[in-house]
């Protein structure tokens, strides 16, 4: 074993991660865009159960979200039967489950900073819009969006991070198998766990360092009067 | 002196006192345990408290992982470990008190399905292909993995398995995936689906001992046991009667 090189499971690791933290965010953005516009606008009475329901995976430990996701995708749960019911195999040990797993472990990171953008541009551009002739859509795609353009920033960064960062959910859902499932951080606990030191700390750093180039991203990529 | 004050004191003398006699006969160890084990220890600790007056905290989780934080201070007083070799490394080390260590169990590894009558007498339905996955616990951290993989070569279905695969990074969680039914089939500890000498649900092959080396779960007092009274005698309580009965109701052997 070498001590300073990542192995070819290591990099297979990393490239699953990179690919899980890619999908997860596109899809994040493609799906919390509305939501969060909603969760800006609306005077219904939802509004805050469903922010609450939202904010949810912040507080709970990625263990209890794990559980219940291989609870709930299994044979006997409620996303089992749907998948059984549809002719499609199970989630649990899958790639697609994982993304599952990430979409609802990284779901406050993209809503919360485009809810936060959108709040922020209020009504008044798009009143003006509308007087000066822009249909709903019109306005939503030439006004809302660009103005909104910093939340989006720093939705993609922070679902993408938090996601590469992912460590329970996917030790409960995924059945660790090499390519599929294996992840960076789960890579790393299991050299921990079989003193494998060496590469544990290759793997580790790189955890740190990225982490910190991400957090240094969201830094510089604010427009200057937040900073 | 007031009678309060009066009052106040005989009461601090009172509860020195108190607190002097219950050092005198109590102590307590802090106990890694690896996770096959949970269930009977559990049940041992309770029956250790009784007899003894000595308290043993347990904590659950992979042998592995018990070592790295032993390595790094944990303070626990004695390592019930899933495997022979962690306790005799920590022995030479310097970790633990080689001397003090001995096998308090021989694990005996099980075929099983949450389903009834999925699992045959002879662990057949390992060779059909009818089935999506099977969970094995890390065959790098976990014996009872190791085992797995073992039996599997000696059937010669490594092969035809290994990409069905589902790892669990210990027993426990490998336990979890079958019996959750999302892994039809899984290799797990038998302790942790029989009780009272039978078997909990579903269906199992006892898997023979010819099939894999034996899994002997070795105990050790640890550097933070030394002098510890509780330690010391945990250690003779795992050897004694009551403690061996519920060990063996468990499926172990010795």
């Amino acid at each position: 074993m070498s001590p300073s090189l990542l192995s070819l499971e290591d990099w297979a690791a990393i490239r699953l991660t990179l690919e899980l933290a890619g999908i997860t965010t596109v899809l994040l953005l493609a799906l919390c865009t509305p939501l969060a516009w909603w969760l800006a606008h609306t005077r219904s009475r939802w509004r805050g159960p469903v922010g609450a329901v939202v904010a949810l995976p912040l507080v709970l430990p990625p263990t209890v979200i794990g559980f219940y996701l291989l609870v709930a995708m299994g044979p006997h749960g409620f996303i089992g039967h749907l998948t059984d019911a549809l002719g499609l195999s199970r989630l649990p040990f899958t790639f697609p489950g994982l993304v599952i797993g990430s979409l609802v472990y990284s779901l406050p990171f993209a809503v919360q900073p485009l809810q936060r953008a959108f709040e922020a541009t209020g009504r008044r551009p798009l009143e003006v819009a509308a007087t000066l002739g822009a249909g709903p859509l019109d306005r939503f795609f030439t006004v809302a969006l660009p103005l909104a353009r910093p939340g989006f920033v720093t939705a993609a960064i922070l679902s993408f991070a938090h996601t590469v960062g992912e460590f329970g959910v996917v030790l409960m859902l995924g059945g660790n198998i090499p390519g599929v499932t294996r992840v960076v951080s789960v890579q790393i606990y299991d050299h921990v766990e079989a003193m494998e030191y060496a590469q544990a700390h290759w793997l580790a750093g790189g955890m740190v360092a990225f982490s910190f180039v991400v957090l240094m991203l969201l830094h510089w990529l604010q427009p200057k009067g937040a900073r | 002196m007031s009678p309060v004050s009066l009052c106040k004191q005989s009461l601090s003398v009172l509860g020195l006192a108190l607190l002097v006699a219950h050092g005198a006969h109590a102590a307590e160890v802090q106990v890694a345990v690896a996770a096959n084990c949970t269930a009977p220890m559990q049940k041992i600790a309770v029956l250790f408290e009784q007899d003894t007056g000595h308290k043993a905290v347990l904590s659950f989780g992979a042998t592995g992982k018990f070592y790295a934080q032993i390595a790094n201070g944990a303070p626990f007083g004695v390592l019930l470990a899933a495997d022979d070799t962690t306790p005799e490394k920590i022995g030479k080390e310097g970790l633990g008190i080689g001397a003090t260590r001995f096998t308090y169990a021989i694990g005996q590894l099980v075929l099983w399905s949450k389903q009834p009558g999925y699992v045959d007498a002879e662990g057949k339905v390992l060779a059909k292909s009818d089935w999506k996955h099977i969970a094995i616990a890390n065959p790098k951290l976990a014996p009872y993995g190791l085992a797995a993989m073992q039996t599997l070569d000696k059937l010669g279905l490594t092969a035809q398995v290994q990409q069905r695969v589902v790892t669990g990074e210990n027993i426990g969680q490998t336990y979890q995936f079958a019996a959750s039914g999302n892994a039809p089939l899984g290799f797990v500890a038998l302790s942790q689906v029989m009780e009272d000498g039978k078997l909990r649900e579903g269906s199992a092959w006892v898997v023979p001992a010819g099939m894999h080396e034996p899994i002997r779960q070795d105990a050790i007092v640890l550097k933070p046991g030394q002098g510890n009274e509780a330690a010391a005698a945990l250690m003779q309580y795992l050897r004694g009667d009551k403690a061996r009965a519920i060990i063996k109701s468990y499926g172990y052997s010795f």
